[in-house]
């Protein structure tokens, strides 16, 4: 039986740094209709953030066209499922850029724990890309909801 | 996202207000990096009692201060973070290298 869907959306914004804490505000509301922790909402918020940033850093290095989806469905069940994708660079070896540690920008900063940070605050999280195509990360995460009623 | 600094007898004191990401992080690098050159200082503290949220970037700032201030045989040492930045700091061994104090335990 086809699980049903509580709530849904779809944005689209320019991949600028600015937009880094536009998308942590975009998840905080869409998520806070369904009464999530304290706890539940910074690791949401923190995972949202990662995604987006290596979007910002990494999928249109040089340039300021670039956008960035991202979408985000609410189960009944309380399974959050988010999907931040761009049409950038690709990820030549996605197992490498997994590892913690690993960056291919030292040079700014980078820490190279985005990934781990996702891996860490969500359930599980998958990524797909295509050299010269882009990249999906799709994040998911079960809220346990207060006093077990949607609100 | 704010910055500001006070200085002690031998120490210099920055503290980091608001949202710590990857657009912010440039802002508060160049802010540290400038005032840590101006004038010699024993040791320097991030305070981040006032810092409300921080990702993977921060953790880029935190470290790249500890390896230019260990260059420089300047002492340094993260205060009062959250128990979320705290728990991410960890993740990437920040604790190993740097003296994380105030740490609110639960």
């Amino acid at each position: 039986m086809k699980e049903r869907i509580e709530n849904s959306m779809k944005i689209k914004f320019r991949a600028i740094s600015q937009n880094e804490s536009f998308s942590r505000i975009v998840i905080t509301g869409f998520i806070s209709g369904a009464n999530p922790t304290v706890e539940e909402l910074a690791d949401v918020k923190t995972a949202v953030s990662e995604a987006v940033t290596n979007c910002v850093v990494h999928a249109y290095r040089g340039t300021d066209d670039g956008t960035i989806t991202m979408e985000a469905k609410l189960f009944a069940s309380g399974r959050l499922w988010i999907a931040v994708s761009d049409k950038g660079c690709g990820i030549e070896d996605i197992a490498k850029a997994r590892q913690p540690l690993y960056t291919t920008d030292p040079e700014n900063e980078r820490s190279g724990m985005g990934f781990s940070i996702m891996e860490t605050f969500t359930d599980k999280i998958k990524v797909t890309s295509k050299p010269g195509r882009g990249t999906r990360v799709v994040m998911q995460k079960t809220l346990k909801r207060m006093n077990g009623s949607l609100c | 996202m704010s910055v500001e600094f006070r200085r002690t007898e031998n120490s210099l004191i920055i503290e980091i207000g608001g949202e710590i990401d990857h657009h912010s992080a440039k802002t508060i690098r160049t802010r540290i990096d400038a005032e840590i050159v101006f004038e010699k200082t024993e040791k320097v503290i991030m305070d981040l009692s006032k810092t409300t949220f921080m990702d993977s970037s921060g953790l880029g700032l935190v470290l790249g201060r500890y390896r230019k201030l260990n260059d420089t045989g300047i002492a340094f040492e993260v205060v009062n973070p959250n128990r979320k930045i705290y728990r991410i700091l960890c993740m990437a061994g920040v604790d190993k290298l740097v003296k994380i104090k105030g740490v609110e335990i639960v």
